[in-house]
């Protein structure tokens, strides 16, 4: 599904990913944890086409394909869905109509069939109950004026519309209460699937209580420092990073 | 152009075709006699010929302004043409307008065959100097309203013509006020009378098509007491290499309780992105809100046009009557705008609302200006300004000119001003999800306007929102 191959990384002068290596096989959760500043997001925005963030080594295939080359848009096309550390308002823009313009311009790429207001009311009527949220979401613009748990969520019912083949979530568990926090471990395990992977960036064990990842990684430095089982979250959050770099 | 090339452009500008049929010219240039024949061809009574005359000597007098914030070489008037229309005679009914012209019509989205009309909508067809048709005339002469070309209202509504032409737009305004009192052609003429809520949406479509020719477009619309109309007018062009002069004036007169809602999408050929052609669109639009609780709103979205000099306004006289002004203004490649808005307040509790967006890309230059004038007598006057100007890449301009003179203490005047660029994250959100930066540019720019937006006509706002992205592209990456 998705390998990633000593890539390497920066945002103007500054290197921020120095040599990452990571595979994730189909059907697989991998979480992603490390200290603040360790490049996780870095890496989140390298893998989705963020403009800004220089790839100056490696490569990454997702499902064969090398990605590097393709535009955000297109790399949302092949399936590659990123929930957003600090999801994006757009005054003015209403969520209906962003949600709307966003799933039927990738179904047009995917060659499906188009969604008119109807149908993709009722796909979207759905998804908003899924995840226990109200009505008026979808009337409200998008992120603005949406608490910091309302945000996450809004992240949640993109990626149930969009159907991704690789979810990358960044920190989406923080600023979440315990309740919401079970609606997005429900709303990623429902797309477990032989054809879905997802990488889970977070500091917390206790999402990892809902999605129980296959791997857990620790990315320190711009690198991927240890790789464990599940089991690794618990000591980590028991111990700390300190110690990890040398390790 | 090549053949590729060319049809980029026409992708971007769409109604950039011409109409081949035979058509009637004067020769060109201005001068009495000029007037006189216009005059003559439109068959008017002698008081119209004085009129013209007059402003005609007014305008010889005086110099074109040049305080507004657009650069263009010096105009010629000398080397223009100040009449064109199809040379055959006039039709009498809908049945009779040449099939050229309607197919024209046709391809700009106006079918003028009722069956096939957009429901609830009458429209008047303005090409080059002369009105080619009016539809659903009779359903509305039913409700006692009249809607026909100027040109006969002055012959046909004397009364009313005399008494309201120039008295919202004096001859004198300003010069391009004086010279289209003097030489113009066609436009609107609106009447609606006491308690009468006009039954459909009224419409101009204005088209330029002959080469060299200059449109002196004149509207005038009154709502008399308890009276109600909504009025929307759109404008296209030929793609030309050189500059075309659009100089309208436009009268709106709003009696007791009076409401006119004015729309305009104006989406004049803009000339290519070097600059070379386009609409010198010099536009005096003034509303007076005579009657008291009357109310005059002005919605425009500005795509087109080479240059845009433009300020649609409301004098409020009448006690408690409210003035809008809702602008969109969007400027792309070598385009320049000065648009905006003058409220003059003199009636009591008058109140004014504008919201003025402009979007300013490639290297354009937009500006928005603005006078909210409080008189003395304007006890309890209010007024509210929001202008944002939206920037999209580093080399166009964006400005923002309000003038405030308030004489009057009780008086409330609020002002606020933002300026932005579209933020790389907005982008870089909207193409993870799948989006084309084009199409993530014409979201987030709608969503800007959308307090504009909303307030136009519902079966124009998808056709608007439609023209902001085309008028967008290519203006990021
Ligand atoms: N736009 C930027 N310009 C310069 N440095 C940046 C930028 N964004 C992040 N960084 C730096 O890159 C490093 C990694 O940041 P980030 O990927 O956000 O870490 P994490 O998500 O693991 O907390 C940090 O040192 C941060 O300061
Ligand atoms: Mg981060």
């Amino acid at each position: 599904m998705l390998e990633i191959k000593n890539l390497h990384a920066r945002i103007g002068e500054k290197e921020i990913l120095k040599g990452v290596n990571l595979t994730v096989p189909d059907g697989e959760i991998h979480a992603i944890m490390g200290p603040n500043g360790a490049g996780k997001s870095t890496l989140s925005y390298v893998l989705s086409g963020r403009d800004g963030y220089e790839v100056t080594q490696g490569e990454v295939f997702y499902n064969g394909q090398n990605i590097l080359e393709l535009e955000p848009e297109d790399r949302a096309a092949a399936g590659i869905f990123l929930a957003f550390q600090y999801p994006v308002e757009l005054p003015g823009v209403g969520n209906a109509n962003f949600l709307r313009t966003a799933l039927n311009a990738v179904r047009r790429k995917r060659g499906e069939a188009e969604l008119d207001a109807v149908a993709f009311l009722k796909l979207a009527r759905a998804a908003i109950k899924n995840l226990s949220m109200k009505e008026d979401f979808l009337k409200r613009n998008v992120n603005v004026g949406f608490s910091g748990g309302e945000k996450k969520r809004n992240e949640m019912l993109q990626m149930a519309l969009l159907q991704p083949g690789l979810a990358i979530l960044d920190e989406t568990d923080s600023g979440l209460d315990i309740d919401a926090l079970k609606i997005v471990a429900e709303g990623v395990n429902a797309l477990r699937s032989p054809t879905f992977a997802a990488l889970v960036i977070t500091h917390y064990q206790r999402l990892l209580d809902h999605i129980v990842p296959d791997v857990v990684h620790v990315l320190s430095g711009g690198r991927i420092v240890r790789t464990g089982p599940a089991a690794l979250a618990l000591e980590l959050e028991e111990r700390g990073y300190a110690g990890l770099e040398a390790a | 152009m090549s053949a590729s090339m060319q049809e980029i452009a026409e992708r971007k500008y769409k109604y950039g075709f011409t109409t081949d049929i035979a058509m009637e010219e004067f020769p060109r240039g201005l001068s009495e006699d000029i007037i006189r024949l216009i005059s003559a061809k439109k068959n008017e009574p002698e008081w119209m010929l004085e009129w013209r005359l007059k402003a005609y000597a007014y305008w010889l007098r005086i110099e074109e302004p040049d305080w507004a914030h657009v650069k263009h070489p010096p105009i010629d008037y000398q080397d223009l043409y100040y009449y064109a229309a199809p040379a055959k005679e006039a039709p009498k009914s809908l049945d009779e307008v040449d099939p050229e012209l309607l197919k024209t019509y046709e391809k700009l989205g106006i079918p003028l065959n009722e069956r096939a009309a957009l429901a609830g909508v009458a429209v008047d067809a303005v090409f080059d100097s002369v009105s080619v048709a009016t539809t659903f005339r009779e359903m509305l002469s039913k409700a006692g309203v009249i809607f026909c070309p100027i040109s006969e209202a002055v012959r046909e509504h004397p009364e009313l013509v005399k008494k309201y032409l120039g008295s919202v737009v004096p001859v004198r305004d300003n010069y391009f006020a004086a010279l289209n009192s003097a030489v113009f052609s066609d436009g609107s003429f609106v009447y609606i009378p006491k308690g009468v809520r006009c039954p459909m949406e009224l419409s101009t479509y204005f088209r330029i098509n002959a080469r060299n020719t200059g449109q002196f477009e004149r509207t005038l619309i009154i709502a008399d007491d308890d009276a109600t109309v909504s009025y929307l007018e759109g404008c296209t062009a030929p793609m030309r290499d050189e500059n075309q002069l659009h100089a309208a004036v436009v009268e709106l007169v709003a009696m007791e309780n009076a409401k006119i809602k004015y729309s305009t999408v104006q989406n004049w050929y803009p000339g290519d992105e070097n600059g070379k052609g386009g609409i010198y669109n010099f536009v005096t639009k003034r509303g007076a809100c005579l009657g008291k609780n009357s109310k005059i709103s002005w919605t425009q979205v500005e795509t087109g046009s080479a240059i845009t000099w433009k300020y649609p306004s409301c004098v409020l006289s009448g006690e408690n009557s409210v003035g809008e002004f809702y602008s969109v203004a969007v400027t792309n490649n070598h385009q320049q705008a000065d648009t905006g808005t003058k409220m003059i307040h003199l009636g009591r509790n008058t109140t004014s609302t504008i919201i003025s967006k402009g979007i300013s890309a490639g290297k354009s230059d937009n500006t928005y200006r603005g006078l909210v004038k409080i008189a003395a007598s304007a006890s309890g006057a209010r007024n509210f300004t929001q202008c944002d100007s939206l920037l999209i890449g580093d080399q166009c301009g964006a400005h923002t000119v309000p003038y405030i003179e308030s004489r009057n203490a009780s008086a409330k005047v609020e002002h606020e001003a933002t300026t932005s660029k579209i933020a790389e994250d907005q982008l870089f959100y909207c193409r993870s999800r799948g989006l084309s930066e084009e199409d993530a540019v014409g979201l987030i720019v709608n969503g800007f306007c959308k307090d504009v937006l909303k307030e136009l006509p519902m079966e124009f706002a998808v056709e608007a929102q439609k023209l902001l992205s085309v008028s967008l592209e290519g203006s990021v990456g």
